[in-house]
């Protein structure tokens, strides 16, 4: 008899999930680990001050959020990507044949990149000649291309301590590498002369590549996981200095020293007026499809952009978000639903 | 013959000792005994080593995650400010936002601090607010909205502190780190500890963290694992639901009906290697098969709940052959003599003394799917998830979060006050895991019959 009850069960259930043509009420988000606190913290604030329910937001990472985004129209499928590096032709050309003819893209403000050590370590100057000379695979020194063989700190510039190098930098999966890749390394190819070294020798093309190409001795070490885990390896070993984003440091300032770059301390005003040289722009792609019919989708992100949210003195700013000057024309943009146009 | 060889002993064979006296072999044989017994004994003290290790570490970070500080203090609610039309109408009293609320809280917190006579110098409104978690402003102003007969009148109302207060009070912040932390100053736990001394501050069961749901990073403290446990419990009923009588039905043919023939030796080996298969393989196949070809939507305890039972069936049907295999032969052939059926010898004998190991198995089953995070990464729950899921069936639909998807959510936060809500989500998860165990053996235990 019970054998003949959970059989029963079973096939309601079945029914069930065969009618899932369910009206979707709350808007789904997924992407950038990176922009994922600033999303949840609006996505709380919209549910409690909103009859809408509160957003879900997941992570996943952008190139993943944005793959999702692109995945077709419908409501299995996501209405926001959040994205800490502007998106791609080849996820517009997805988008295209998935039947995702519009997108709105919505720039909600910058990130700061910082190196921070442990708190009780000495202090650094950093420029990103310093970072290059420390990480690249191959350096020039007297004028003469050779292997990297810094040791220490001291070995790179005279001006600092004799300290090992060990440096924590983003794994290749995270948007914060690229920008490391192009305004730490590739600055600092430039500023010390090697990139017209490495151009000579092997060419235009492969010269800029291996501007990037970093040494394999176990001093740069890539972080895969999040910043907690770059935080706990450099509580582990205190000579190692890590790469961090703005707000993650703003959040452990008893436990990490920033350094400087180019002289700049990272903060969200030296950001903002563009002083410190390593910040991106974040951002956060919307299905237009979608507006009007999952509920709360435009109000959702009209509140993000909002002064009380995206303002320099909204959450999203006290929490590390370095506010965009330029914030008014994105409302419009908004408000205006403008779809973006083809990239430049 | 056999008389005389075993009293003259093998040829070449020493004379015969004494048996009390033990010879060079006999030591070598006990000290390698001894030396066996030794291994398994350090074994097994490795492993509880291990667990210690694991446990201290987990209960010295997680157990704090029950308690939390909070601020009770008089509130005045006033009519103007948050009802503006007078008519007590809800609709107009939600334009009022938590901006509006939290104001209200700062000015009761004033208010508070002059009363009992604590002087703030040097601390500006911001700062003495911040003492105040922001989920504060948020729950005061679902509380007057769910009962809009408090406005123009003083509530007494329990708020939330800080995390870093909070900290403070736990001993993860010191006035040391505090120096140097951008989030909150000395003055400011100066401040705290006087309010607790006056009463106003005080630290207590956080009935919250079980309860509430997340929270972003901006409010640690509020966050809890509501939505969590609720998700995985509508996970763990589909599974039951779904894999049990799938499971025992798909075991029973195989063992007692299956002919024995090359095709069910085919599936036989398909079920073992499936219950081997790494779990993220099972989320894939949710993604493709569920959400993308069904149309189930996304982050859904529905299909959270699918996917555990396809990796939750080779267990169960592995156990169940096992339990229905251990049924003797003989219990079958009476039932049989004396005229049965096979499905009457099957459902009223075999099948109940069967029971105790299928329900153990299950539950063995059910607890490993309860512990599972990979094949969810994949169907959208490991997500931020705030909204509570409605009462099933509907709530199946709804999203959800599941236990581990929220440790590992809570590991992935920058505010070090998740660390203890990541160790305290691993407590409760344990506490269930124990309990799904527990009621394994007790089955075992009370209903199990040997041959």
């Amino acid at each position: 008899m019970t054998l003949m009850k959970l059989t029963a069960s079973t096939i309601a259930i079945a029914a069930v999930s065969a009618t899932a043509a369910m009206a979707r009420d709350n808007i789904q988000i997924a992407g950038s680990s990176t922009v994922l606190p600033y999303a949840t913290i609006v996505a709380e604030a919209f549910g409690e001050n909103f009859d809408f329910p509160t957003p879900v937001v997941e992570g996943g990472g952008s190139g993943a959020g944005r793959k999702k985004l692109c995945e077709g129209v419908g409501e299995n499928t996501i209405d926001i990507a959040n994205s800490s590096s502007r998106i791609k032709q080849s996820d517009i050309d997805l988008c295209k044949t998935n039947g995702v003819e519009e997108i709105m893209e919505v720039r909600i403000g910058y990130d700061g990149i910082v190196f921070a050590s442990d708190i009780g370590g000495p202090d650094f100057a950093f420029t990103p000649a310093d970072w290059y000379n420390a990480l690249a695979a191959e350096v020039v020194k007297d004028g003469q291309l050779v292997p990297n063989t810094a040791k220490t700190w001291a070995d790179v510039n005279a001006n600092f301590p004799a300290q090992d190098i060990l440096a924590f930098i983003p794994g290749t999966k995270h948007g914060t590498r690229e920008v490391f890749d192009v305004k730490v390394l590739e600055a600092g190819c430039k500023a010390s002369g090697a990139e017209e070294a490495l151009v000579a020798a092997k060419g235009e093309e492969d010269g800029k590549k291996a501007c990037l190409a970093l040494r394999t001795d176990g001093l740069s070490v890539d972080i895969d996981g999040d910043y907690t885990e770059t935080l706990a390896r450099i509580a582990a070993n205190k000579n190692a200095i890590g790469v961090f984003g703005l707000s993650f440091y703003q959040n452990n300032t008893d436990k990490l020293k920033v350094a400087t770059m180019d002289g700049v301390v990272p903060s969200t005003e030296s950001i903002a007026s563009g002083e410190y040289p390593v910040s991106r722009p974040l951002f956060f792609y919307v299905k237009k499809a979608h507006l009007g019919v999952i509920p709360g989708l435009k109000e959702y992100i009209e509140f993000f952009v909002s002064d009380d949210m995206a303002g320099p003195e909204g959450p999203l700013a006290a929490y590390g978000l370095v506010s965009d000057p330029e914030l008014a024309k994105t409302q419009e943009a908004v408000a205006a639903e403008t779809p973006m146009g083809a990239l430049n | 013959m056999t008389d005389a060889t075993s009293q003259t002993g093998l040829p070449g064979a020493q004379p015969r000792k004494s048996l009390h006296a033990a010879d060079a072999r006999t030591r070598r044989r006990n000290a390698s005994e001894a030396r066996f017994r030794f291994f398994g004994a350090a074994a097994i003290a490795i492993s509880i080593l291990a667990l210690i290790v694991l446990l201290t570490s987990v209960l010295g970070n997680g157990l704090s995650a029950f308690r939390q500080t909070f601020i009770t203090m008089p509130v005045a609610l006033d009519a103007k400010v948050l009802d503006k039309s007078g008519t007590g109408d809800i609709e107009v009293m939600k334009k009022v936002t938590t901006i509006g609320y939290a104001k209200v809280i700062e000015k009761a917190l004033t208010a508070a601090l002059a009363e009992k006579g604590i002087a703030t110098d040097g601390l500006d409104a911001k700062q003495i607010s911040g003492l105040l978690s922001q989920e504060a402003a948020a729950s005061l102003r679902n509380q007057v909205l769910a009962d809009p007969s408090m406005v123009g009148q003083t509530v007494d109302v329990k708020l939330l502190a800080n995390g870093r207060v909070d900290g403070f009070f736990k001993g993860r912040v010191t006035m040391d780190s505090a120096k140097l932390d951008s989030n909150i100053s000395p003055e400011q736990l100066e401040l705290a500890l006087k309010m607790r001394e006056a009463g106003l501050m005080s630290v207590s069961f956080n009935s919250g963290f079980l309860f509430g749901g997340d929270a972003s990073e901006l409010r640690p403290e509020a966050a809890g694992l509501g939505v969590a446990i609720l998700g995985s419990a509508y996970m763990m009923l589909i599974v039951l639901v779904l894999a049990l009588p799938i499971g025992v039905a798909a075991s029973i043919y195989l063992e007692e009906f299956a002919p024995k023939n090359k095709w069910t030796d085919l599936i036989e080996v398909n079920i073992s290697n499936l219950a081997a298969v790494p779990s993220i393989v099972f989320g894939i196949l949710g993604l493709a098969i569920f959400i993308n070809f069904m149309g189930l939507p996304q982050s859904a305890p529905i299909v959270g709940g699918l996917v555990l039972t396809l990796m939750t069936l080779p267990t169960i049907i592995i156990a169940t052959r096992a339990a229905l295999k251990a049924v003797p032969p003989s219990i079958r052939d009476a039932a049989l003599g004396i005229g049965a059926s096979k499905m009457q010898a099957i459902t009223h004998h075999v099948l109940p003394l069967a029971m105790p190991g299928i329900l153990t198995g299950t539950i063995i089953g059910l607890a490993q799917a309860l512990g599972e995070t990979a094949p969810l990464l994949l169907i959208g729950m490991v997500a931020f998830v705030r909204e509570f899921p409605g009462a099933p069936p509907e709530g199946f639909f709804d999203p959800a979060s599941a236990l581990p998807v929220q440790v590992y959510n809570f590991t992935q936060r920058a505010d070090p006050a998740f660390v203890e809500r990541a160790s305290g989500a691993i407590i409760v998860l344990l506490v269930f895991l124990l309990l799904m165990n527990a009621v394994a053996i007790l089955l075992r235990r009370r209903f199990e019959r040997r041959w």
